[in-house]
C-alpha cells in the first residue's frame, strides 16, 4: 500500500477538525456569555479578614512591589479578666492593596501569621480608571465572600503540617 | 431583452449593467469572505469565528467595511503619492474586467467575446501591475521585496495557467466562453452523455494545473511569498490602511471568486446543467444559471481556501522551480495528449 | 547626557547613527534591512540587521537588549522568596522551570534537601512546563513558515497543561511554587487522574503535529538542509538544549548531572538527530515532548507519600557561600550562580540563560541564506526575548 503523501494527510487533519467543530462544538468559550470557572487555587484577588489582622506589617514588608499600604494605631483594651493588666491592641486604620502594582505572587498571603489574607479566584474586577484599582479595607473585606474552601489534598499528601 | 416584456431606454440598460457588475463582483466576494475566511478557517482551528455582528456573525463583513471606511487616510512620507493611491484601484479593476466575460446564463453575459478565454487570461495579469505599483510606491523595503516577489511569481505562473486552458480549448473547438459551456453540457464522454462532458474528468491534469496556477495567481498559501505575513508584515500591502486596504482585501476575495468562476466555466460546465437533463437554453436558466454558477464557484473556492489554511508556504526559488521545471512541462504534455486524442477519436 | 570624549565611543555611536540613516534610504546594491524590533517573526523585541543582495543575506547581526529589565540588579535588593517570584518571568513560557535552578542553588548553600515527594512533584511540574513551552514552539514554527492552523491546535492543547499547572499552583504562567526546602503546597485531589488524561491528549497533539506539519512535503522542502550547524560549531558557540541535540551531540543535563530531582527514578530516552538543520531541531523537540509526557506518566504513578517541605526556618537566611546549579530547561541550559553573604536576600545572582547563547550563533548561521530562511532558522533556534535580555 503506497504511503499517503503528507500533503494529503494534512488536508485530512484540517477537515477532521472542521467536522469535529461543527458536530461537537468549538474548544473556545464565548465569553462573556459563558464563563469557565477557574480552579479553586487560582490567584484572582486577595481578600482580607479584618478581625484577624494585628497590623504586624509582615505582608507589606514582604511584597516585592510594595503595593500594600497599611496604617494602624494602638488602642487601649480592657483586661482579659477583671483585675488584670490593661492591654494594648492594634487597630487597623487603612489596608489598601494596589492591584495595578500587584504581581499576584502570593507572598503576602503565605507570610501572614494570623490567617488574615486569602486568595480568591475572582478575576472580573477591571476598572476604566487605574486609580480605582486601589482596593481599600472594605472592598477587600467584600472579597472574603468569594474565597473558596481549600481543596482536599491528593492521596499520599502529609495532611498534618502545612495548611 | 426577451426575459421581461418591457422596453428599457439605453441609459437604463447601462445603469442596470453597471449595478449588475457591482453585484456580481461583490456578492461572491462577500460570500467567500464569510463562508471561508470567517467560518471555515475558524472551524478548522477549533474556534467559532465572529459571532457577535448579526446571527452567527453574518454581518461581520459590513461591520468591517464600516470600520475601514471611517479610518484616517495615511500615506507614508516619501511615497510616490499618485502611484501609491492608484495601485489598489488597478488591482480591483482587474476583477471587474474578468467578470465581464464570464457567462451567467444563456443570455446573461455582459460581453460575449469570440475569444473570451484569451481575453480573460490576458486581463487577469493586469493585477501584477497594481501589485508592483503598490510595492514600489510605498517607500518601504518590506513592500518593495513583496512587490518584486509578486512580480516574479505571478508572471511565472501565468504560463501554466494558459497552457492548462489550451487543452480545454482544443477539446471544445472554440474560445468563446458560451461555446465552451455548451460543449460541456451537450458533449459526451466516449458516447456516455448522462452528465454531459465536464472537462474536469477528461482534462483532469489540466484542471489540477489550473487550480495550482490560480492558487499562485491569487497569492494564496502555499504561494503567498509576496504577502508572507511572518516575514514581510504584509508585503506590498504593508503601508495601506483604511479604505485602500479594504480595496486590497475585497479585491483578493473578489479575485478568488472571479478565478473560481472562470475555472467553473472552463472545467465544471459553468452555468449549465447537463444537456441530457433538459434543454439548457430555456429562459428560466437566466435565473437558475447564476445560482448554479455560484454553487460551483463556492465549491472551487472552498478547495482553494482549504489548501490555504493547511499548508506552509514555499520559498521563492522553490516556487519558481516548481512552476518552470514541473508545471509547464506537465501542461505541455497535457496539450500533446489532448491533441492526439482529439485527432484519434 | 554628558559629553562623549572617548574617540572609540564616538566612532561607535556615529556608526550606529549611520546604520539608522542607511535604513531610511533605498539602496539598490546591498540593501540593509532591519528585521525588528517590532516584527511578527521575532519572538519579542529582537532586532536583526541584515545586509541583503536581492534576497540573499550577505551578513546579519542580532541586536539584543530591547527588553532588558535589569534582573541581576533587581535580585540584589530582594529577599529569597521575592527573587523566586521575579525569576518566574525570565523565560515566561517555561514557567516553573525558571525557579528550579535557583532554588537548588540555595538549597546547596543551605545544605538542605527537599523530601522525595517534593522532588517528584518538582520534576513533574518541570516536565509540564517543558510540554507547554515546546508545544507553543511547534505551533509558532507553523506560523513562521506560513501554516496558519497548527498554532491554534498548539494553544488549544496547551490550555490543558496550563489548567493543570493552575490547579496545583494557582498561576498559569507564573506558578511561584518552589520554596527553599520543598514546595509551597501539596497537589489538590484529583490532580493525578487529570494529569494522566492530559498527557494522553498531548500525545495525540504530537501525532497531529506530525501529520499536519512535520510530514508535509512543503514543510520538508523548507526545512531540510537549511541552517545546518555542525556539532563542533554548536559546541563552540555555547548552544544548548535541543539545538545541540539536533546537531548530533548527545548532551542532556537531566541525565548527566546528579541533582536532587526525580529524573533518575524513571525510564526515558535522549533524542538526537545527526543532521543539524532546521528539520532536525524541530524533530528533536517534538520527540522530547512525547518523552516528557512519558516521564510525567511514570512519575505520577510512582509518587511517594510524605511531607513536601523540609525543616527550614521561617525567615530564610542562606549561609555565606557561592553555588552554581544549571538544569536542562525547555530552551536549553539555564543556570544560576548565587553569591550569598548570610543575609535574607542574595548578594549577587548571575543568571546564565540559554537563549543568549543560542542567539549568538545567528550571525554565523545566517550567512548566505535567503530571507525566508532567516525566519525559519530563527524559529528553529527558539529563543524567548525575556531569556536573552533578562
Amino acid at each position: 500500500m503506497p504511503k499517503v503523501p503528507g500533503v494529503i494527510k494534512g488536508l485530512g487533519v484540517t477537515l477532521g477538525t472542521m467536522a469535529r467543530t461543527v458536530t461537537q462544538g468549538a474548544n473556545t468559550v464565548q465569553y462573556p456569555r459563558e464563563k469557565e470557572a477557574p480552579p479553586t487555587r487560582a490567584r484572582g484577588v486577595i481578600a482580607l479578614r479584618e478581625e484577624n489582622c494585628t497590623v504586624c506589617m509582615l505582608c507589606a514588608r514582604s511584597c516585592p512591589d510594595w503595593c500594600i499600604y497599611i496604617e494602624g494605631h494602638k488602642e487601649k483594651a480592657p483586661p482579659r479578666r477583671p483585675g488584670g493588666k490593661p492591654r494594648t491592641v492594634s487597630a487597623l486604620d487603612r489596608f489598601d492593596i494596589d492591584y495595578a502594582l500587584c504581581m499576584y505572587c502570593g507572598i503576602c498571603v503565605e507570610v501572614c501569621p494570623f490567617d488574615a489574607l486569602f486568595w480568591s479566584p475572582e478575576y472580573e474586577y477591571s476598572e476604566p480608571r487605574i486609580a480605582d484599582l486601589l482596593h481599600d479595607k472594605d472592598k477587600l473585606g467584600e472579597w472574603m465572600e468569594t474565597v473558596p474552601e481549600a481543596p482536599d489534598l491528593e492521596v499520599g499528601a502529609d495532611k498534618k503540617g502545612k495548611k | 431583452m426577451s426575459l421581461l416584456a418591457i422596453s428599457i431606454p439605453y441609459w437604463g440598460q447601462s445603469l442596470l449593467r453597471v449595478l449588475g457588475v457591482l453585484l456580481v463582483v461583490l456578492l461572491p466576494a462577500g460570500t467567500l469572505v464569510y463562508l471561508f475566511l470567517f467560518k471555515m478557517m475558524s472551524f478548522m482551528q477549533s474556534r467559532l469565528g465572529p459571532m457577535e455582528a448579526g446571527p452567527y456573525g453574518s454581518l461581520q463583513l459590513f461591520a468591517e467595511v464600516g470600520k475601514f471606511i471611517q479610518k484616517e487616510d495615511i500615506s507614508p512620507r516619501g511615497a510616490d503619492l499618485r502611484i501609491f493611491r492608484m495601485a489598489p484601484y488597478v488591482v480591483v479593476l482587474t476583477v471587474f474586467l474578468i467578470y465581464v466575460a464570464v457567462p451567467f446564463g444563456p443570455d446573461a453575459v455582459f460581453a460575449d467575446f469570440e475569444v473570451g478565454v484569451f481575453y480573460v487570461l490576458a486581463v487577469s495579469s493586469i493585477s501584477v501591475l497594481g501589485i508592483l505599483m503598490a510595492g514600489w510606491a510605498s517607500a518601504n523595503k518590506y513592500s518593495l521585496m513583496g512587490g518584486l516577489r509578486a512580480a516574479g511569481q505571478l508572471i511565472a505562473y501565468e504560463l501554466p495557467m494558459v497552457l492548462a486552458v489550451v487543452g480545454v480549448v482544443i477539446q471544445a473547438e472554440t474560445m468563446n466562453m458560451q461555446g465552451i459551456v455548451a460543449a460541456q453540457s451537450e458533449g459526451a464522454i466516449f458516447g456516455i452523455d448522462i452528465i454531459g462532458s465536464p472537462y474536469v474528468i477528461t482534462q483532469f491534469l489540466g484542471f489540477m494545473i489550473f487550480m495550482i496556477a490560480i492558487q499562485a495567481e491569487l497569492t494564496q498559501t502555499p504561494f503567498d511569498m509576496p504577502i508572507a505575513e511572518s516575514e514581510l508584515v504584509a508585503g506590498y500591502m504593508t503601508e495601506y490602511s483604511g479604505f485602500r486596504f479594504l480595496l486590497f482585501f475585497i479585491g483578493e476575495f473578489a479575485a478568488a471568486g472571479a478565478f473560481a468562476a472562470v475555472a467553473a466555466t472552463l472545467f465544471l460546465g459553468g452555468w449549465a446543467l447537463p444537456g441530457a437533463w433538459f434543454d439548457q437554453t430555456e429562459d428560466f436558466m437566466n435565473v437558475v444559471g447564476p445560482l448554479v454558477l455560484l454553487g460551483k464557484l463556492v465549491l472551487l473556492a472552498g478547495i482553494i481556501f482549504w489548501i490555504r489554511f493547511t499548508y506552509p508556504r514555499f520559498r521563492e526559488d522553490q516556487l519558481q522551480r516548481f512552476a518552470w521545471k514541473f508545471l509547464i512541462p506537465l501542461a505541455l504534455a497535457n496539450i500533446m495528449v489532448t491533441a492526439v486524442f482529439k485527432v484519434a477519436f | 547626557m554628558t559629553a562623549v570624549t572617548d574617540r572609540d565611543q564616538l566612532r561607535y555611536i556615529a556608526g550606529q547613527a549611520a546604520d539608522a540613516r542607511v535604513n531610511v534610504e533605498l539602496e539598490t546594491e546591498g540593501m540593509t534591512l532591519n528585521i525588528g524590533p517590532q516584527h511578527p517573526a521575532t519572538h519579542g523585541t529582537l532586532r536583526i540587521v541584515a545586509r541583503l543582495d536581492g534576497e540573499q543575506v550577505i551578513w546579519a547581526e542580532p541586536v539584543a537588549g530591547y527588553m532588558h529589565r535589569g534582573y541581576e540588579k533587581l535580585t540584589e535588593v530582594r529577599t529569597f522568596p521575592q527573587v523566586t517570584t521575579l525569576i518566574n518571568r525570565i523565560d515566561w513560557l517555561g514557567s516553573f522551570a525558571n525557579e528550579v535552578p535557583f532554588i537548588l542553588a540555595c538549597e546547596k548553600l543551605m545544605d538542605v534537601e527537599a523530601p522525595p515527594r517534593a522532588q517528584y512533584i518538582r520534576t513533574i511540574l518541570f516536565e509540564l512546563s517543558r510540554i507547554a513551552n515546546v508545544s507553543l514552539f511547534l505551533g509558532d514554527l507553523g506560523v513562521q513558515l506560513g501554516a496558519l492552523t497548527p498554532v491554534f491546535y498548539a494553544f488549544r492543547d496547551r490550555e490543558y497543561v496550563l489548567n493543570l499547572i493552575e490547579g496545583a499552583t494557582g498561576g498559569r504562567f507564573h506558578p511561584n511554587f518552589d520554596r527553599i526546602g520543598g514546595l509551597k503546597d501539596d497537589l489538590p485531589a484529583g490532580w493525578i487522574d487529570e494529569t494522566k488524561a492530559v498527557m494522553k491528549k498531548m500525545r495525540r497533539f504530537c501525532d497531529e503535529m506530525e501529520e499536519l506539519l512535520i510530514g508535509n512535503e512543503i514543510y520538508q522542502a523548507r526545512t531540510r538542509g537549511i541552517g545546518v550547524i555542525p556539532s563542533e560549531v554548536a559546541l563552540s558557540y555555547g548552544l544548548s538544549g535541543a539545538n545541540l541535540r539536533g546537531s548530533g551531540v548527545d548532551w542532556d543535563l537531566r541525565r548527566d548531572q546528579q541533582l536532587p530531582m526525580a529524573w533518575d527514578k524513571c525510564d526515558w530516552k535522549v533524542w538526537t538527530h545527526p543532521d543539524g538543520d532546521v528539520f532536525a531541531r524541530v524533530w528533536v523537540r517534538l520527540q522530547e515532548t512525547r518523552e516528557a509526557t512519558k516521564i510525567v506518566d511514570q512519575l505520577v504513578d510512582s509518587m511517594p507519600s510524605g511531607p513536601i517541605m523540609a525543616k527550614v526556618p521561617r525567615i530564610i537566611k542562606v549561609p555565606e557561600g557561592e553555588a552554581w546549579v544549571s538544569t536542562e530547561n525547555p530552551l536549553g541550559e539555564m543556570g544560576y550562580y548565587v553569591v550569598s553573604r548570610g543575609d535574607i536576600g542574595p548578594f549577587r545572582v548571575k543568571i546564565r540563560t540559554a537563549s543568549f547563547n543560542n542567539i549568538s550563533i545567528a550571525s554565523w548561521v545566517l550567512r548566505g541564506v535567503y530571507v525566508p530562511d532567516i525566519i525559519a532558522i530563527l524559529a528553529s533556534l527558539y529563543f524567548i526575548l525575556g531569556d536573552i535580555d533578562r
